[in-house]
């Protein structure tokens, strides 16, 4: 399937809107298209956690904006989460378990979402699905060595991408007070170029080109705002959640093993292990399978989403360096200009 | 010649040049920083109609928070060598300076230069700082061009140290920017000690990035020398106002000269026809007592008749000095706006080829940065 995902913005910040189109569909329409908003992203999410607790479910851009500044209205802001739902859709459907979830289904495809919603709220009286996976606390004693291995990788991380978030974010600031200062530096030669005769027409290059230079430090400044820091964030939430799918698989291994002792102190000869028991060690088995393999899925996406992430920076360091080195190299022949003899 | 540094003497050598024999061989000689003040001085009262070479500052001004102020940091004590060896060129390239007899001892007598300086009693020349405000005010007929390029020189300090100080904050901030990205070093190197695949690329970019944060001290250290020929510039359009207050000094004199002269006149025509025109102590005073006799009036017209042709002849003069003045500082003024025009124009075109290069480093940098990214 392909969907493209086309963002409405609207006054009312509440209702922004999302449409899919889906071209050449299977439903043999040209197009189709549904309308989403965020607490429906937010109700998809939750629901693939609920269905499917043993595998990794990707992140959301984050619900509320921390900080005040940003204008929830411009168009830097509607394009950036855009992405991150975009992103968001596009690892479920790659996903090879998560893809061929009935809620995602109904989400792709539901004309009137709520009413699927509602429907839903009143079977979890009835069925169990979204009954806790686990019944009752209980405590691992040890955690295996391959996922205690994952759970500090885990750490280490998000403590790292946290790093590299406030580094990023410092030199964001660092850069617009330099902008600041660059914006009064410039115009002094405009100034200076009004005093001149000879010198005139080369002063003036200067602070023509040293605006250009302003332009192009606001650009980078806004594309690292824009394009890196939000995806930084995105996996550091990632990583958040993906240790609750770790706890969760520890309470199974847990359940599992507290029944399994609960058996072995009933001494009988040639015990029989009661199904419940057996279910319990498909549940872990199960759990362990999916992890791991949703595990290794995450670490080869999580290598190329970084890759591409970092070339981009490094990209749009080079693309600033060389809008300056255009700006100075153009301004030599002027300056060098031997003007005509009265 | 060249100049080294010892501390806050200077250690000058005077070189003799293969074209001309002329200069006596003398290998070296200390001179002080007060000594190049002392020279200076004496150029400026000597040749007011020159636009004498300026002095490097004394102490460090227009710092950003990386350089001290300190005077014994090495950097400033190479940079005002540097200061102190260009205001001697320029010296030794000007048409009439050169050929001061007290600048060509300063550059090869070591001994009693000082004396001899003093000797020549310039500092009776110099005009007094109270008469120099004194005649901005009421000089009614300056040269129009010494008015205009007065205000110029004005506007020119105003500017440029306008345009220090903020390049001093830009440099300043730049700094701030470049050092920052030597946290990515450190913290790519953490982050690669945890990876596979990924942790040779990240490890390397991190080296990257730790050279991109270490190369804007080199950066800044090379704009210093454009701030410095900009200084120049802003202590050169001091020396361009004191040739235009020098001017104004002369033609006030002028002016106070022929207002004498005429007020004498009349006086001495009151004296002759009896008539009083004009207020004075002596004609009240001889109304009040009595007119005095008139061998005393006769007495009187004669020592003003002599005072009137002193005054005519000081007029005279006056007249050819400072048209002489004008004539001979409007011309080291087009030398000087030429030179200025020039240096300039060339310290211009240097600061380009600085940002260019700082470009290219940067470009560079990122690129290497980049491959390394690619091969995560």
């Amino acid at each position: 399937r392909t969907c493209i995902l086309i963002l409405i913005n609207s006054k009312n910040a509440s209702q922004v809107l999302f449409f899919f189109f889906f071209p050449h569909s299977e439903f043999d329409l040209p197009e189709y298209s549904v309308r989403r908003r965020y607490q429906d992203f937010d109700w998809l999410r939750n629901k693939l956690e609920e269905s499917q607790p043993t595998h990794l479910i990707p992140p959301l851009p984050e619900k509320f904006v921390v900080k005040g500044v940003v204008d929830r209205f411009s168009e830097e802001f509607v394009e950036t989460r855009r992405k991150a739902l975009d992103k968001f859709l596009k690892r479920i459907t790659d996903h090879p378990v998560l893809s061929f979830n009935e809620h995602f289904n109904v989400f792709l495809t539901a004309k009137d979402l709520n009413a699927y919603k509602k429907q839903g709220m009143a079977l979890l009286s009835k069925m169990g699905e979204s009954v806790k996976y686990v019944t009752g606390g209980y405590k691992l004693r040890s955690r295996p060595l391959e996922f205690a291995a994952i759970g500090e990788y885990l750490d280490t991380f998000s403590l790292k991408l946290g790093t590299i978030d406030r580094i990023a974010q410092r030199i964001i600031k660092e850069q617009l007070e330099y902008l600041v200062e660059l914006r009064e530096y410039g115009p002094i030669y405009s100034t200076w170029s009004g005093l001149e005769v000879e010198l005139s027409e080369p002063l003036e290059g200067v602070s023509a080109c040293i605006g250009n230079c302003c332009t192009a430090l606001e650009e980078l400044s806004e594309d690292m705002t824009d394009d890196f820091l939000p995806v930084l964030r995105e996996y550091i939430l990632y990583s958040e959640s993906m240790k609750n799918v770790l706890k969760k698989r520890d309470q199974v291994q847990a359940e599992y093993e507290a029944k399994l002792e609960a058996v072995a102190l009933k001494k009988e000869d040639r015990p029989k292990v009661p199904t419940d028991v057996e279910k319990c060690q498909d549940r872990v088995e199960c759990f362990n399978a999916d992890l791991k393999a949703d595990m290794e899925r995450w670490q080869n996406n999580k290598r190329q989403d970084f890759r591409q992430l970092l070339m981009g920076m490094a990209d749009k360091n080079i693309q600033y360096y060389e809008k300056c080195l255009t700006a100075w190299e153009s301004i030599i022949p002027l300056l060098q200009d031997k003007p005509e003899t009265k | 010649f060249y100049l080294t540094n010892v501390r806050t003497v200077l250690f000058f050598r005077a070189v003799e040049s293969q074209n001309e024999g002329q200069c006596s061989p003398v290998d070296s000689l200390w001179r002080r920083y007060s000594e190049f003040e002392l020279l200076r001085n004496y150029l400026l009262v000597t040749f007011p109609h020159i636009v004498v070479p300026p002095l490097p500052e004394k102490r460090a001004d227009f710092v950003w928070h990386k350089l001290s102020a300190d005077n014994m940091d090495p950097d400033f004590v190479e940079r005002r060598r540097i200061g102190l060896e260009n205001f001697l060129l320029r010296v030794a390239s000007h048409p009439v300076l050169c050929q001061d007899k007290i600048f060509y001892s300063f550059l090869t007598q070591e001994g009693g230069w000082k004396e001899m300086v003093n000797e020549t009693g310039f500092q009776l020349k110099a005009d007094s700082r109270l008469k120099a405000l004194n005649a901005t005010f009421r000089v009614k007929n300056p040269d129009k061009r010494f008015t205009e390029l007065k205000h110029y020189s004005d506007e020119l300090q105003s500017v440029i140290s306008h345009l220090l100080r903020v390049r001093a904050r830009v440099a300043d901030r730049l700094y701030g920017v470049y050092k920052v990205h030597g946290n990515y070093g450190r913290v790519f190197s953490e982050w690669s000690a945890i990876e596979k695949e990924m942790g040779d690329g990240l490890q390397s970019a991190g080296h990257h990035m730790d050279v991109y944060a270490a190369s804007i001290d080199d950066i800044l250290e090379e704009e210093e020398h454009y701030a410095d020929q900009l200084k120049e510039y802003l202590f050169y359009a001091e020396a361009l106002r004191a040739v235009c207050r020098k001017h104004e000094l002369m033609q006030y004199d002028l002016e106070m000269a022929a207002q004498d002269l005429t007020s004498k006149k009349q006086q001495c025509e009151e004296l002759a026809t009896g008539t009083v025109r004009t207020f004075s102590l002596k004609g009240m005073t001889s109304k009040l007592f009595g007119q005095e006799t008139p061998e005393q009036r006769e007495a009187k017209i004669k020592v003003l008749e002599e005072q009137i042709q002193e005054g005519e002849e000081q007029l005279k003069s006056k007249n050819l000095e400072g048209r002489d003045f004008v004539k001979s500082a409007w011309a080291d003024i087009e030398r000087f706006k030429e030179q200025k025009n020039h240096d300039l124009k060339e310290a211009l075109i240097s600061y380009a080829v600085m940002q260019i290069s700082m470009c290219k480093k940067g470009i560079q940098v990122w690129t290497n940065a980049k491959e390394c990214f690619s091969k995560m």
